[in-house]
């Protein structure tokens, strides 16, 4: 570890972290620390706890022991909505959307949560110029500048994974949880995400959990097994694709896309 | 002194009973299917009525009408269940209280129309009339009855849910819906067969009202409102959670109007809120 | 409507601007001063009901709460104007604004526990409160004359010049320009960030906290607004008609208004005015009618319209309109 490292807090930590639905062990002393910046990914088995360690870092789900530190600061005990307003924003792995409200809409609404104007019942919407044209940019990145006056649910299922992410953007993130952002996006579809989540600002730290090895090799640098609640590896992609307890554990037949 | 304790005790303890057996179906499939059905007590109303029909105009004996009862509900809630309620297992809250608050409407009307609205008198046959003294208290026969076939019901009940492969598959349903229908269980089906059991057993319970509550078209309204306290209070598809709250219900409600008849129904509305507030899957239900 | 629009400002304010329909909607309201004099006292009962109806769609429509118990802040209101009234206090203006605040407050206080439950737990506390309103009302009959309600009642005239009569004229220009007025404050609120929040709430609770939002904070405060307008809807009817009994708080109003809402269609502003004039006018068309049938003929209705018509008539105009376009497109 250079020297500089020891003294920048890591941008999202946890210690400790135990939970237990009677007596399934989902999340087993789980120790992370995703330096500022980094590219991390979480893969693992299914039912290896992977979306319960992101519930448990978001807040939707409350640690049985431990604590989860955004920036060296214990979050712990703060509400959903108040990690978000720090800056640790997540997607859904099935789409959340709003589905009768339109993109420009949605993304709208979380840029006025963020700035503070969610609650402002008197000026009209379109008054707050900044937050439209904000809203309209991130689309616009993402390419869904045309689509953005349809309702979500109109939208093809390639674009609604993308709206979420726009969502995630809206927020202003410091480090973005990215829960299997291709999950169920057909191959022609796809390029558009993998150009956005190569086009996220390299000051966000990002956690991706992802099952499709692809986007894992692509952009992870470094990888974190999970099995059992419980971290079984760290290491970087080559390391992990090597080693014969995770080929055993998760890749096993499948081998790995270099 | 102590003797009407025990009397006022045992009286709520029986009403509560009656409580159960109105309640017990809407609570596991409201704990089954998350379907809100307010017609359930519609289900108990008619069951009355069948009785009254039987007894009066056909000569049945009293405890002969009883499983006739239970039939014709769960009759009922077979056909509404596929022409209604299936289309709708999807949809919102709101829906399903509005479709139901539709069909209880439609009942009272018709209950009205066809047995006007006045409170039809149900004799309960000579032997289970009056009342037996132990140990200087005073029972009804009735009670007693009512109390042995609830808990008669109650134990059939445990057991077929504990005991049998459908019973499994409806707990199975209960906790996990998707699991269970990945597991193969179909669980539309065991809904189905749920669904008209419950609204048979509500049959039941409003002939067995008859007697000792009274029947008029209000009825499927009136007791509405008990019946949700119970279920709310109890958890969704707990048997012995309904079968706790029933009998708090009606020993406090029997005990309210006993000894503090001002307050009225306050009382109950104001613990039921608060129990709710504490506890809002019930007191036994599923966190 | 999935059309280009040449920037995002010019969507948004279109979806804010005010269609002819609804300045021809509102000009027909002047209408019963001209055509219908006789029926004067029924469209201010109905301008009250739409009020009311408009409150219930802000927590129902907007922000998705199922309330069985609205109906309590109706009764609030008008229990408060009616009060004023019998004790020497008859000045119409302040009682309105006097029983919007007794509503609102004791709506503040309810919505505190209100944001915290959904599904069955919400639906059985709020019809648990209003229930319990309903008793405590009833227990107190001191105060609110129990089963016989409220007597005694004297309102001043209106401005000092226009008296509440028979003939209706003064209660139904009072009633018509306070839903005007209510109704401009619910579409400014609608067409807000805030209106979006509560959208937001309704079509997915569980991705606000994700985006930041608080929700709880945000239905509290709707939750207290609309107590306030339905207060608002009681005061309005305790003055008009200087009566108010026990039934405003009962079960059956707030059943009514959700029949009402539902009607109309909830979630578009005029759904709760549109049910309440087909409501008010078939209920008194069939004032003969024995309430039990009456009841029938609206369970069938409410059948129906979960079945076929889901966002009441209003949205299955909505519907008939986009698909009318989609074929001539």
């Amino acid at each position: 570890m250079a020297p500089q490292d020891i003294v920048t807090a890591p941008a999202l930590a946890t210690r400790g972290l135990d939970k237990s639905f009677g007596s399934l062990l989902v999340a087993g002393g789980i120790e992370l620390a995703l330096p500022q910046g980094a590219r991390y990914a979480l893969i693992g088995p299914n039912g290896a706890g992977k979306t319960t360690l992101i519930n448990l870092m978001t807040g939707m789900l409350a640690p049985d022991a431990g604590q989860v530190l955004l920036d060296g600061e214990d979050i712990t005990s703060l509400k959903p909505e108040q990690r978000v307003k720090k800056g640790l924003v997540r997607t859904f792995q099935i789409n959340q959307l709003f589905p009768r409200l339109s993109a420009l809409e949605a993304v709208t609404l979380a840029i006025c949560e963020r700035q503070g104007h969610g609650g402002a019942w008197w000026k009209r919407l379109h008054g707050y110029r900044e937050a439209v044209e904000e809203a309209h940019g991130i689309l616009a990145s993402l390419h869904l500048g045309e689509n953005c006056y349809r309702p979500a649910r109109e939208l093809p299922y390639g674009q609604q994974r993308l709206l979420e992410i726009a969502l995630a953007l809206a927020a202003k993130p410091r480090v973005l949880l990215l829960d299997e952002p291709a999950a169920g996006v057909p191959e022609s579809e796809s390029a558009e995400l993998f150009t956005a989540i190569s086009g996220l600002p390299a000051d966000i730290t990002v956690l991706f959990i992802e099952h499709d090895m692809n986007i894992v090799f692509r952009f992870a640098t470094r990888i974190i097994v999970l099995v059992g609640g419980r971290v079984l590896l760290e290491g970087s992609p080559q390391e992990i694709a090597a080693d014969p307890l995770v080929r055993e554990v998760y890749l096993g037949k499948k081998g790995h896309h270099g | 002194m102590i003797g009407s304790i025990f009397g006022v005790l045992f009286d709520g303890f029986a009403y509560g009973m009656l409580l159960f057996l109105l309640s017990v179906g809407l609570s596991v499939t409201l704990g089954m299917m998350n379907f809100v059905n307010l017609a359930h007590c519609s289900f108990a109303m008619l069951g009355g009525y069948v009785t009254v029909t039987l007894m009066s105009r056909y000569g049945w004996p009293f405890l002969a009408t009883l499983p006739a009862a239970f039939v014709a509900a769960a009759a009922v809630s077979v056909v509404l269940e596929r022409v209604l309620y299936r289309r709708l297992y999807r949809a919102s809250d709101l829906d399903q209280c509005l479709l139901t608050i539709g069909i209880v409407f439609v009942s009272i009307a018709i209950a009205a129309y066809v047995y006007g609205t006045v409170q039809q008198p149900v004799q309960p046959p000579a032997y289970l009339q009056g009342s037996l003294e132990v140990l200087g208290v005073n029972f009804a026969v009735y009670r007693l009855f009512l109390v042995g076939t609830a808990l008669a019901v109650t134990v059939i009940l445990v057991g077929a849910l504990e005991y049998t492969r459908f019973g499994a598959q409806v707990r199975a349903a209960v906790d996990n819906q998707r699991m269970a229908r990945g597991l193969g269980i179909n669980v539309e089906g065991a809904f189905a067969v749920t669904f008209a059991l419950g609204s048979g057993l509500a049959g039941l319970g409003g002939a067995l009202a008859s007697p000792m509550i009274g029947l008029d078209p209000s009825f499927a309204f009136a007791y509405l409102i008990y019946v949700l306290i119970v279920v709310s209070v109890g958890g969704l598809a707990s048997i012995g959670g309904s079968f706790a709250a029933a009998a708090l219900l009606g020993i406090s409600d029997m005990a309210g109007k006993y000894y503090v008849p001002e307050l009225g129904a306050f009382l109950i509305y104001l613990v039921m809120v608060g129990l709710l507030m504490w506890r809002p899957s019930g007191l036994f239900g599923k966190r | 409507m999935s059309g280009a629009y040449a920037s995002p400002q010019l969507y948004l304010e279109e979806q804010a601007r005010w269609r002819s329909a609804e300045i021809a909607f509102w000009i027909a309201a002047l209408l019963p001063f001209v055509f219908f004099k006789a029926y004067l006292s029924l469209a201010s009962q109905i301008a009250i009901t739409a009020l009311f109806a408009l409150s219930l769609d802000l927590i129902l429509g907007y922000a998705g709460i199922v309330s069985l118990g609205h109906a309590a802040f109706f009764g609030i209101g008008a229990y408060a104007a009616g009060l004023l009234g019998k004790h020497g206090w008859g000045e119409p203006l302040s009682g309105l604004v006097i029983a919007a605040a007794a509503a609102a407050l004791v709506g503040f206080a309810a919505s505190f526990i209100v944001a915290r439950f959904r599904h069955l737990a919400l639906i059985m506390i709020t019809l648990g409160m209003g229930l319990l309103l309903h008793e405590a009302a009833n227990s107190a009959s001191g105060l609110t004359g129990g089963a016989d309600g409220l007597q005694g009642i004297k309102m001043w005239p209106l401005f000092g010049v226009f008296k509440f009569d028979l003939y209706g004229v003064t209660a139904y220009t009072y009633s018509l320009v306070v839903l005007f007025l209510m109704f401009l404050v619910a579409r400014r609120l609608i067409h807000s960030p805030f209106g979006l929040s509560l959208r937001g709430i309704r079509e997915n609770p569980l991705r606000m906290p994700a985006i930041g939002a608080s929700s709880e904070a945000h239905i509290r405060k709707i939750y207290t607004i609309a107590a306030a307008i339905a207060g608002v809807a009681g005061a309005l009817l305790a003055q008009t008609t200087s009566t108010v009994s026990l039934e405003v708080l009962g079960f059956q109003r707030s059943a009514d208004v959700l029949v009402i809402l539902i009607l109309g269609g909830a979630g578009r502003l005029y759904g709760g005015i549109l049910g309440a004039i087909i409501y008010m006018v078939a209920r008194d068309q069939f004032s003969g009618l024995n309430p039990q049938y009456w009841y029938f003929w609206i369970g069938l209705l409410l059948i129906a319209v979960v079945m076929f018509l889901p966002n009441g008539i209003l949205g299955g105009m909505a519907k008939l309109i986009s698909s009318w376009r989609h074929r001539t497109s």
